[in-house]
């Protein structure tokens, strides 16, 4: 396997092996808390954090763990670090958790991170390990954000309500209404909102991916003709 | 001497598309003039309305799926989604969740899975129980029939209040909107009403409300006429409400002060509408006869059960969305066996 650049690796991470948008991983979580923004981006620092830590971690381990028990061992991994950050979140940001309720907990069985440990951190050095799980984790991050950004100004009319909740009471002001004249659909909060707004996320991505290809395609092209012109 | 032979089928029916579409169409104006008569200037407005913008989103779907517009557009489909689907919603909804309930049928539940024929779901269904879960108050707001209405709207004043959301002077939302007859029964029978003395207000007719269950007579007479034209087959809408009357009947015959009597329950809400023209879309029901009667039977069972002990007051909708995704499954299991194969495995 040849070693990606670090640039790559982000690039990999926010956009092209988007853990949300393209593998399709941790849909749980993604699709039950991202009610409002706020929820999303704190499920979503959460889960950047174990993941960063577990990828490390087991980067740190990779050539003292036998292959017949990697399996177990990642999990212990990514559990002790999961209780680590669901019990901090206890301390400091009390009324979030409340709210994310079994969710933190939850990350434990979120793919996306034993994912990464068995396919990319068990076979990379420790640095590139850790710039792959932050990368990786922003990436969910995002797609957390924006898909809760998106329900929430759908269904409330709002954007970062309760902002307090994470970043104390002077983020207070944070919160963008759209007035009280505008009437939530509130189809966009429940559950099939979720499903239909990832839906068109994906959508979104897939069509500027082919946006992207062809503009890159009409470039080589122009390129060639170029070259062609200048040889000829 | 030479006979011209002709093979078969000897005798032909009327099967395009199109003319499917326009037979039902012409079957559900009986039904639309009798509730425009019950319910005011607000049906044909809304039918407009719905009408206008499902074909304005189908043009612009198929522009951007770059698809040829004259053959989606002609067939009729996109018309008779936005006439089912501003027939279930209130006379007096506001435009803009028409023109959201019409568009989301279209654009998401017809067009993204494929256009007419791939569609999971009824797309005039879909777009209504969109409505019914995001916008409960406005979608639970109706009229009262003609002749209990004492204040009723003339089309300057219906138009007023659909577009700008203003009232006559001195008239206010709950003065003129009031709850369907399902709704109203199933308030009083969950504050320990009895059915006696429900039924002593004069918003009672024969078996439903009054009004509206003359609205159902006039969807019956047009579901008929589809059966008789071949249209639809016997099997979703007979096997609907047939389980609906059995199970409603079962329960009245228990408790009859508590449980309305079976036919309230086939001239109430939209039943008829549901049993004949929206249980019996071909793209969303089964296609095997025996997996049609169970199709049928079980949107009978489930709108009976929604409506008693559910939390909404009708469930047509809602039991032929949940039926749509058993469709498939149904139609796996009830495949007619190839003539000449055994069922034991002694082909």
């Amino acid at each position: 396997m040849s070693a990606q650049s670090y640039r790559q690796l982000v690039i990999d991470g926010l956009w092209n092996n988007n853990q949300a948008m393209v593998a399709l991983l941790g849909l749980c979580p993604l699709l039950a808390v991202t009610n409002t923004a706020i929820n999303g981006l704190g499920l979503g620092l959460a889960t950047l954090l174990v993941l960063t830590l577990s990828n490390v971690t087991v980067s740190i381990i990779r050539n003292w763990v036998r292959p017949e028990v990697r399996l177990p061992v990642f999990v212990i991994v990514i559990a002790s670090f999961v209780t680590a950050v669901e019990l901090s979140m206890n301390a400091w940001f009390y009324e979030l958790y409340k709210i994310l309720g079994i969710f933190i907990p939850l990350i434990v069985t979120n793919c996306a991170i034993i994912g990464r440990a068995e396919a990319f951190a068990s076979k990379n050095a420790i640095s590139r390990s850790l710039v792959d799980g932050l990368a990786m984790g922003s990436g969910f991050t995002l797609a957390l954000v924006t898909l809760g950004a998106m329900r929430e100004l759908l269904g409330m009319g709002t954007l970062f309500s309760q902002a307090n909740l994470m970043f104390g009471e002077a983020a207070g002001g944070l919160t963008i209404s759209l007035g009280d004249d505008f009437k939530g659909m509130l189809l966009a909060i429940l559950p099939p909102g979720a499903f239909l707004g990832l839906g068109f996320l994906i959508a979104l991505k897939n069509l500027i991916d082919k946006r992207l290809s062809h503009s890159r395609k009409a470039a080589t092209h122009q390129a060639a003709a170029n070259t062609e012109l200048a040889t000829g | 001497m030479r006979f011209p032979l002709i093979s078969s089928p000897h005798s032909e029916r009327p099967n395009s598309v199109t003319q499917t579409m326009l037979w039902v169409i012409l079957t559900l104006v009986p039904g639309s003039l009798a509730m425009t008569w019950y319910f005011g200037w607000g049906i044909p407005i809304h039918i407009a309305l719905a009408t206008l913008t499902a074909i304005a989103s189908e043009g612009v779907v198929l522009k951007l799926r770059g698809r040829r517009m004259a053959p989606a557009l002609n067939d009729l489909s996109a018309v008779v989604t936005a006439l089912l689907f501003a027939l279930a919603i209130p006379p007096l909804l506001p435009w803009w969740l028409t023109v959201l309930g019409t568009a989301f049928a279209i654009i998401v539940v017809k067009q993204l899975y494929g256009g007419i024929g791939y569609n999971p779901f009824n797309p005039a269904m879909a777009g209504y129980v969109l409505l019914l879960v995001s916008y409960p108050v406005e979608m639970t707001a109706w009229l009262p029939p003609e002749m209990l209405n004492h204040n009723p709207l003339d089309l300057e004043q219906t138009l007023a209040a659909i577009f700008g959301s203003t009232l006559p002077a001195g008239l206010s939302w709950d003065a003129i909107t009031m709850a369907t007859p399902l709704d109203q029964m199933r308030t009083q029978l969950d504050l320990n009403i009895m059915i006696s003395e429900i039924r002593q207000s004069p918003l009672w007719g024969d078996f439903g409300g009054q009004g509206w269950e003359w609205v159902g007579n006039w969807f019956l007479l047009g579901g008929l006429v589809l059966l008789f034209k071949r249209i639809i087959s016997w099997h979703i809408p007979l096997s609907m409400l047939g389980a609906l009357l059995v199970f409603s009947m079962l329960f009245h015959f228990l408790d009859q002060e508590a449980y309305p009597f079976g036919l309230f329950h086939i001239f109430s809400g939209g039943t008829l509408l549901g049993a004949f023209f929206i249980a019996t879309d071909p793209v969303t029901a089964c296609t095997t006869k025996k997996g049609q009667l169970l199709f049928g039977a079980s949107i009978g069972i489930i709108t009976y059960v929604i409506r008693t002990w559910g939390g909404y007051p009708d469930a047509v909708a809602f039991a032929v969305l949940l039926m749509n995704m058993a469709a498939p499954t149904i139609d796996y299991y009830t495949q007619p066996r190839v003539f000449g194969h055994g069922e034991r495995g002694n082909d």
